[in-house]
Parts: structure tokens; C-alpha cells; sequence
């Protein structure tokens, strides 16, 4: 049976592994290589590696962190931050990641999905979104709005129609982030994930809000008021040893989830 | 040495570096000599069923045949596996190497009456392994293995084992030294490991 998977994030600045808490307080997590290796002796069915200073002088570093941690990684490798042009794609596959995570890019030039498809397959080209609830509209979750820039800018871009053109230039996955539920620690936005995943045939990661196996076992549920999500990422609750991916998917098991064990 | 055949469909960096974790040696090689003269080869490969028309256009079907013919084992990785076949929907003007009848198809829309998403990504189990399978010597039941593709081959005398999504398919076949694997051996940790390690021991 297909198994929902749990992706463990590293955010890396500077050839580190870090954390905000709420975007400041940036603690030191440790070493990106290090904290993969452990996320997947701990159960990590994936490994996702975003850069986020993504700055031009650091892409060396980006690129020699990505080389020491996909060495002796034999799980599936996403690489994402400050990939602008299939060229960018290349040198971090070429580096040992098996993805690549594109947003604001994505929608600066759409194009850039199919162009790294091409020549890497549509399964190596994940499209995030940073998604925001639209309070005020009609319909609030359906008109959740796509921002970029670190979640600072405003596209006027729906959700889900970003998601399914994203799916139709060739996306593989859709990693959705909800802006309103991240670093909270208080559950996934299941509703908008709901919204995303019936929308589209790809597999949905969905991101932001996860603090205990219940939010997991919610967010994969596809039941009425489920996530109805294929996978789920989440950061901080593992690097400080919170729970590790096998406690955390035998408490799924528990709740009915099919899980890698 | 293992010959890690190259015809442009994706990335090759996972599996070279794999078979290297293990101790094989390998050789990147697009040259019809090389694949002639090898002790092992495989055919890794992701995305799309026509990028195999390379094999074709540089020669490599033929060689392949030959060293297949003079007992060489062969693993092909995913879109490596369904070139064992006569071809696939998804290119139908390129051929496959017919060492295993029948066509990969696209997965269903629906199963059952449900939905079914595609491509089939993630971890997924294996069942029904032959117990004289080689290639899976040592793979538990069930263990979980990784893919990533929305084709799939048809189940016939020659799989090794299946995975169930839409229904079973092949997730492994063999046949004396030809043999090739749906998932991500490289991707699929432990039991992925284990698999490399019986081809390189072959």
C-alpha cells in the first residue's frame, strides 16, 4: 500500500542548519549533512534542503552542502532556494539532489517548470506555494492568495489555480505552505490542503503547523475535513529531538495511517 | 565495472553514487563497445519513455542485446525497466527491446470506483517475491521501496515481484541475467541497498 510519507526540512543559511522562531531569534540547529543523516536513520521517508538566504555568493556553499549531504543519503533529496534557471537545477542535481524546490521563480517565469522537466523528469520539479487565506473574500479559503518573497509579497494569484497550471506546465509535486498555520505549532491548514489536493492529480506536500502526530493524522486524512495530503513536512519538531519519524508513524499506524515502518 | 549506461533521461549522480557506496566500480559510458565489453550494466533512468529513442539512435540496443546474449546480467532502473518491454504508451513510435512481452501503460484515472492520483509517488510495498528471485535475495515481504512514475509493466511470468496501486503491476522482473526494478533502488534505503548489493555480487 502506498504509504504517506513525513519529509523532514532543513533550512539552511550560510552552510547551516537553522531555525527562527517566528522569523527572528535564528537559533543554530547544527550541520546539514549531520541532522540529514539522523533524520533518516530516525525514519524520514524524505529529506528537503531550502536555502534561505539563497544569496549569489553563497551558491557555492549551496552547492558544496548539497554535495556533502546527498554523499550517503539513499532516500529521496529535495534542494530548493534561489533556483532561478534550469542551469541552477542542473548544478544542484549534479550535486546529488534528486528534486528541486521552485517558487517565486516558478512565478516570475512559469516556463521554468517545463525547462527543468525537460530534462530532468516532471517527478524532479516541485512547485511551492506560499499561501495565505483571503479573509475578507467570498470564499476565504478558495481565494487563498500566493504570495513570494519569503511570504512577503502578494501575487493576487489564486491557490489552486496557480496549482493546477503549475500541474499543467509539468509540476510533479505542489509543496504548499500555509502561511496562517506556520511556526505555530497548532496543526496544518487541512481545509486549504484539502482544496489544493482535490484540485490536482500530483501529490500534495503540505507544510506549516505541525506539532503533534494528531496534526499529521488530521492533514493525511482523507476523510470529510481531512488534509487529504500525500505527504507532510515539517522542521523544527525534529531537529530538538520533540519526536523523531518512527515514533511519530507509529502513532499514526495507531490512527489508521498508512505509514513506512 | 559496472557500464551505467547514459542517454540523457535524468539524473544519473544517484545511482552511480550508490553502486560506488557499495564498492562496485563504474563507468558512465554512451559507447556501444563499452556496453559489449561489460561485466554488468545498467540502465538507470527517470521521465520520459521516448528519451530511450537515444538507445536506439546510438546503437546501444543492439550492443545491449549481444551482451545480454553472452549472459551479462542487466538491471534497469524505472524507465530502464519498462525498455525491457516492447514499449510503452507513452512513446509509441519507440520500441523497447522486447526481451518481455507485453506494453507499459499509464495508470488508471480511477480504481475501484476512487480516484487514483498519478504519478504513483512515495514509498510503497513489495509482495508476491519470487523466493528464487537473485535480485531480491534478502528483501523481506513488504519491505517499502521508492518510486516515482506514472507508467507502468504489465505482471506476467517473468515479475520477480508486484506493488499494488490501481491494482498490482511489476515492481521487479528477472529472467536468468536480465532484470530490471519499477522503484528507486537508490532511493530506497535499506532494502534498495540490499538489492544493488545482490547485482553487484552476481
Amino acid at each position: 500500500m502506498l504509504t504517506k510519507r513525513i519529509i523532514a526540512c532543513l533550512d539552511v543559511r550560510a552552510g547551516r542548519v537553522v531555525k527562527g522562531i517566528q522569523f527572528v531569534d535564528i537559533i543554530d540547529a547544527g550541520d546539514p549533512a549531520e541532522l540529514a543523516h539522523r533524520h533518516a536513520a530516525a525514519g524520514a521517508d524524505e529529506i528537503v534542503l531550502l536555502d534561505i538566504t539563497a544569496t549569489h555568493e553563497g551558491r557555492g556553499t549551496l552547492i558544496d552542502t548539497v554535495k556533502r549531504t546527498a554523499e550517503k543519503l539513499f532516500i529521496p533529496f529535495t534542494v530548493g532556494g534561489g533556483i532561478r534557471s534550469a542551469e541552477d537545477a542542473e548544478s544542484v542535481f549534479l550535486a546529488g539532489a534528486d528534486k528541486v524546490s521552485i517558487n517565486s521563480s516558478a512565478i516570475a517565469r512559469p516556463e521554468l517548470i517545463g525547462e527543468i522537466g525537460a530534462s530532468f523528469g516532471a517527478q524532479a520539479v516541485i512547485v511551492a506555494i506560499d499561501a495565505k487565506r483571503s479573509p475578507n473574500a467570498a470564499d476565504p479559503v478558495g481565494d487563498a492568495e500566493v504570495y513570494i518573497a519569503g511570504g512577503r509579497k502578494p501575487t493576487g494569484l489564486r491557490v489552486v489555480d496557480w496549482a493546477i497550471e503549475a500541474e499543467q506546465r509539468g509540476a510533479g509535486e505542489i509543496l504548499l505552505t500555509s502561511m496562517d498555520t506556520d511556526g505555530m505549532r497548532n496543526g496544518f491548514d487541512d481545509e486549504l490542503t484539502a482544496r489544493v489536493s482535490q484540485a490536482v492529480q500530483i501529490p500534495v506536500i503540505a507544510s506549516g503547523g505541525a506539532g503533534n502526530a494528531q496534526h499529521f493524522a488530521n492533514v493525511f486524512s482523507n476523510a470529510q475535513g481531512g488534509g487529504h495530503a500525500d505527504a507532510a513536512l515539517a522542521a523544527s519538531i525534529f531537529h530538538f529531538g520533540i519526536t523523531d519519524s518512527w515514533a511519530l508513524k507509529r502513532e499514526l499506524q495507531l490512527h489508521g495511517i498508512p505509514v513506512r515502518l | 565495472m559496472i557500464q551505467v549506461i547514459d542517454y540523457k533521461a535524468g539524473n544519473l549522480t544517484s545511482v552511480v553514487k550508490a553502486l560506488n557506496y557499495l564498492g562496485a566500480e563504474t563507468h558512465i559510458t554512451q559507447s556501444p563497445d563499452d556496453v559489449r565489453g561489460a561485466d554488468k550494466i545498467v540502465l538507470p533512468g527517470v521521465g520520459h519513455f521516448r528519451a530511450t529513442q537515444l538507445l536506439h539512435d546510438l546503437q546501444l540496443t543492439e550492443a545491449t542485446r549481444e551482451a545480454i546474449a553472452r549472459g551479462v546480467p542487466f538491471l534497469g532502473i524505472c524507465v530502464g525497466l519498462q525498455w525491457l518491454y516492447q514499449g510503452s504508451t507513452e512513446a509509441d513510435s519507440t520500441d523497447g527491446l522486447c526481451a518481455f512481452g507485453g506494453k507499459c501503460e499509464r495508470f488508471p484515472a480511477t480504481h475501484n470506483g476512487a480516484e487514483l492520483k498519478s504519478p504513483h509517488v512515495g514509498w510503497n510495498s513489495l509482495e508476491d517475491i519470487r523466493p528464487d528471485s537473485k535480485l531480491l535475495r534478502g528483501i523481506a515481504p513488504g519491505s517499502f521501496v521508492y518510486y516515482t512514475h506514472s507508467w507502468r509493466a504489465p505482471v506476467s511470468a517473468d515479475t520477480a515481484a508486484t506493488t499494488s496501486y490501481g491494482g498490482a503491476f511489476t515492481a521487479a522482473v528477472e529472467r536468468d541475467n536480465v532484470m530490471g526494478v519499477q522503484f528507486h533502488p537508490e532511493k530506497s534505503g535499506d532494502a534498495g541497498l540490499q538489492l544493488l548489493r545482490n547485482f553487484i555480487e552476481l
